[in-house]
């Protein structure tokens, strides 16, 4: 039985801190710019704070992973080069790209640096992941949360490549590197410029009797009641008034959180090599305490006891969490 | 660039902590400029995470106290202070409101803004792009801001704050009783 990696999120040097001293196995995080899937403004790391943080992790034993998880528009392709140089240059142990060109880049120039496939790749077939195996040299697929564990097991015995499933955060089922509704609404690409909502384009507004509105761009996207739990201001998250409902409701996807907790040990036997926490723009508070909870789920697993799975909705969005497609397609 | 949002009605706060008659807050200020002074000091790469927005004012408002603090923080020109909830507050381009030990917590990095967004705890009006800068910058800071704070004034200061986190947490408490 392998034991999975708990790869794990930092947007900032102190939440990486936090991450490693939670006993994160591999911490992934981006540049300050479009190169990321989490460009949002003041997150992230720049160059010197990346060589200061590899090597607090290298000394802790963890790995650092470099988001290159967006598509470089035409022309401007060198700021990819020059995050990728920097992340060979720094040290860094993979790269995680979702784009072709990028991946040809790495594995040409620095042949040595490990390439995982992004979940923006939406990469979920056997022919297309082998496909990126064989022509850039791809270690790991991060698998779009789309599969059930049925259907992880079955890819994992047909590929030639690790395998990375993520078992906390977001629940985003859109197919993700292809979404645009962000796009759509703000003008901004989360695939090209990194940013689904840019916090530029969100306003809050509260109203007298408690309720509070959530606008995207100037739409009216959800509104809460007083006593409501609230949500991401994301568009796929937004509740809308449809032909098919008399009232608004969420016609993509619900404000919840994937908690893949009591799944760890079925994903285990299904022979995943590593286990994804989202969240890079959360605070270390998050990271500190979904890390601290995961690692001690998975160690008590490989050790062969019940693990206890500590209560984490307080940090799931709209404080409700679900297995998502892991557990079944039926998932709302 | 200062784009105001309409200043809500003043009001005494919401669930007002039992001992904390109206405060002559001229004695707060040299308090809060020292520790502006001190997190500024100590970290002074937290203010690249503010970007522009290290000029603007920001209002803080812990809902069970009987002031709120005005904020802008910029290195070269800091502004930390205490204003009496009573009056029109002036202006800034965001409100970030909550009870006054979450948003201690929050600061401390014991609580996730985020978390505390969804379950409404804290609310966030005018631009939220500053906000969310302040909060990554913030964030950042490794040790615990209120601690250290509490340690300028030495046992005096630790004493404090430990009152004020008990009485914070008794009037959540009373808060959860009563609904």
């Amino acid at each position: 039985m392998i034991k999975p990696e708990l790869i794990c999120p930092a947007g900032t040097p102190a939440a990486l801190r936090s991450a490693v001293d939670a006993g994160a196995d591999a911490v992934y995080c981006g540049f300050q710019n479009e190169t990321n899937a989490r460009n949002f403004v003041g997150l992230n790391f720049t160059d010197a704070e990346l060589e200061k943080s590899i090597q607090y992790a290298h000394d802790g034993g963890t790995k650092v992973l470099i988001t290159l998880n967006t598509f470089p528009p035409a022309g401007k392709f060198d700021l990819w080069r020059q995050a990728a140089d920097t992340a060979a240059r720094l040290g860094a142990d993979a790269c995680i790209v979702a784009d072709i060109a990028v991946a040809e880049y790495i594995q040409r120039k620095h042949p040595d640096m490990r390439i995982h496939l992004s979940v923006q790749a939406a990469a979920s077939s056997p022919e297309a992941i082998e496909y990126y195996v064989r022509e850039f040299g791809v270690k790991r697929v991060v698998l779009p949360r789309i599969m059930t564990v049925g259907e992880i097991k079955g890819l994992v015995e047909e590929i030639p490549c690790e395998v990375e499933t993520f078992i906390f955060g977001n629940h985003g089922l859109m197919v993700e590197g292809r979404c645009s509704l962000t796009n759509y609404v703000t003008g901004q690409s989360t695939n090209m410029d990194g940013a689904c909502s840019p916090a530029a384009c969100v306003k809050y507004e509260r109203a007298d009797d408690g309720s509070m509105s959530t606008k995207l761009g100037g739409y009216m996207i959800d509104r809460f009641g007083p006593n409501e739990t609230a949500g991401y201001p994301t568009i796929c998250k937004g509740r809308y008034r449809a032909d098919p409902r008399e009232d608004g409701y969420y016609a993509f996807e619900e404000p919840i959180s994937l908690n893949a907790s009591t799944m760890l040990p079925e994903l285990i036997n299904a022979g995943v090599h590593a286990f994804k926490i989202e969240g890079r723009q959360r605070s270390r508070a998050y990271v500190k305490k979904v890390v601290g909870a995961f690692r001690e789920a998975v160690d008590a697993i490989m050790a062969g006891q019940e693990p206890k799975l500590a209560d984490l909705v307080a940090l799931t969005e709209g404080q409700k969490q679900t297995e998502g497609a892991l557990k079944t397609k039926k998932w709302r | 660039m200062t784009s105001h949002i309409t200043p809500p009605r003043p009001s005494r706060g919401v669930g007002a902590l039992p001992f904390t008659p109206p405060l002559p807050l001229f004695l707060l200020q040299p308090v809060l400029n020292r520790i502006v002074r001190k997190i500024a000091a100590e970290n002074p790469d937290m203010f690249a995470r503010l970007g522009p927005h290290r000029h603007e004012h920001f209002l803080i408002d812990p809902t069970n106290m009987p002031f709120m603090l005005y904020l802008r923080p910029d290195p070269d020109a800091l502004d930390f202070r205490a204003i009496n909830r009573c009056t029109t507050p002036p202006p800034h381009v965001a409100r970030i409101s909550g009870s006054f030990l979450d948003l201690l917590t929050l600061m401390d990095a014991e609580q996730d803004g985020d978390a505390l967004f969804f379950s409404r705890d804290l609310i966030v009006t005018g631009d939220t792009e500053a906000v969310v800068c302040l909060r990554n910058a913030l964030d950042d800071v490794d040790e615990p801001i209120a601690e250290s704070v509490a340690d300028m004034f030495g046992p005096p200061g630790r004493a404090a704050l430990n009152a004020l986190r008990r009485a914070a947490e008794n009037a959540t408490k009373r808060k959860e009783a009563q609904s």
